[in-house]
């Protein structure tokens, strides 16, 4: 990884996504393309994104902390942002799902061989739609690290699993956020494919003191910013499916 | 606004190994409900370099109704059984087979019909997105991508088949599906052509 950065570093172009092909995440190997995308101009059902609405999301999937009869174990937090189209305009009531590992490290998934306890009262999932303003926000528990096979002691930092729809199908993103600090970062192949340090740092959630509340949660934001938009809205984005 | 002005994206991440508990969801796959009228199965196999099936992969698919409207209907999620909104999603099963139930696109705007795809997958560092094209005529020559395709436009296009159209999808390797990407938006070692 280290090598990689290095050779990154000689030239200093900003990238803004993650290589598809890593060699250290093991993965990629055989399952990153090896020829040049197509650039297209988007055309037709691509100028728009799939539309979702309050039938879709019940308001209390946003709330990863009351799925199940209980408190669910950790650090209860609330994590918010906007969601952002490349010219800073608010993507407006689109969905957006997250999928986290609960305060031990495990997720509720047969192939999750971690022995680490599940919680019976967390489920790692939720749901939301996007306001007005483009504002997501989700009630949950800190996700811990966990081990994973790649190479010897190999720990995931700490993160939640994001999916996130723009306007246009285009835009459609699925990522990962972090938590500042993480001392697993270095050494983790995943969140270092992004090998520009100013992009990958965009995964970063920021720790808000405001945004905490007393003797209850802690708060963290985190912006989403979507591939620029080609197509100018029309008022179907902006009044959605109310 | 020139690009200088824009924001810098988020950029993507694999969608891991552990999404099924999250992103499946009751008629995921079924964008018309089985035994509709008119309703064509959209199925293929997500295959990585060696030709080995994907199985922890999802494949997500958005279209034209079959009058070539672009429909912005809510509703993916909570299918209601009769309003069709384009979208689907299905995780590869252990096979790595992807199967949609749903209608015909038709063309938009005068373009031709396409099943736009979006695919995630364990060692997929950021989603890939491509188009499945509808069985062209016999001679015609397609349109803009089709052509900048080349000996590669075979990979753009669904195959007919019994139920509806096949469409695999090789990750890599010598029958690698031509991926998309689009102006602005840039992955590194991409060099758009």
């Amino acid at each position: 990884m280290d090598e990689i950065s290095r050779k990154w570093a000689v030239t200093g172009e900003p990238e803004h996504q993650p290589r598809r092909d890593y060699p250290p995440y093991r993965s990629t190997l055989l399952r990153h393309p090896t020829k040049d995308p197509q650039q297209v101009d988007p055309e037709g059902v691509e100028l728009w994104a799939p539309a979702f609405g309050q039938r879709d999301v019940d308001p209390l999937e946003s709330d990863l902390t009351i799925q199940r009869g209980g408190e669910p174990l950790g650090e209860r937090m609330v994590v918010t942002g906007r969601v952002l189209d490349g010219e800073g305009r608010p993507v407006r009531h689109q969905l957006v799902e997250i999928w986290q590992a609960n305060a031990g490290g495990r997720y509720v998934h047969q192939r999750d061989q971690h022995p680490a306890p599940l919680d019976p009262n967390f489920t790692g999932m939720g749901r939301t739609l996007t306001d007005a303003d483009g504002v997501y926000r989700f009630t949950t528990i800190k996700p811990g690290p966990y081990p994973w096979r790649n190479h010897h002691t190999a720990w995931r930092p700490a993160h939640i699993h994001f999916s996130v729809f723009g306007t246009e199908f285009t835009q459609r993103l699925v990522t990962q956020m972090y938590f500042p600090g993480d001392p697993l970062f270095a050494l983790d192949p995943i969140y270092q494919s992004i090998v520009d340090p100013a992009a990958r740092e965009r995964l970063v959630a920021t720790y808000d003191h405001d945004l905490t509340t007393h003797e209850w949660a802690t708060g963290y934001r985190w912006d989403i910013v979507l591939t620029g938009s080609h197509r100018t809205p029309t008022e179907d984005d902006t009044e959605g499916d109310l | 606004m020139s690009t200088d002005q824009r924001l810098a994206p988020t950029p993507g991440q694999t969608v891991g190994p552990f999404f099924h508990y999250a992103l499946p969801y009751d008629g995921d796959s079924a964008l018309v409900p089985h035994g509709t009228a008119g309703a064509v199965r959209l199925h293929g196999t997500v295959l990585d370099g060696l030709g080995v099936p994907v199985p922890d992969a999802v494949v997500e698919v958005w279209q034209a109704d079959p009058a070539g409207r672009v429909v912005q209907a809510a509703g993916s999620l909570h299918r209601d059984g009769y309003t069709f909104t384009g979208f689907g999603r299905c995780a590869t099963d252990r096979t790595g087979r992807y199967s949609f139930t749903t209608l015909t696109p038709g063309g938009v705007d005068g373009g031709l019909p396409f099943f736009a795809l979006a695919v995630f997958a364990r060692g997929l560092l950021h989603r890939l997105t491509t188009r499945a094209y509808l069985p062209l005529p016999d001679g015609q020559d397609g349109d803009a991508l089709l052509r900048a395709a080349g000996e590669r436009r075979a990979t753009l296009v669904a195959a007919a088949d019994p139920d509806g159209y096949r469409f695999d999808v090789h990750l890599q390797g010598p029958d690698e599906t031509v991926f998309l990407t689009v102006p602005g938006e840039t992955v590194p070692g991409d060099r758009a052509s």
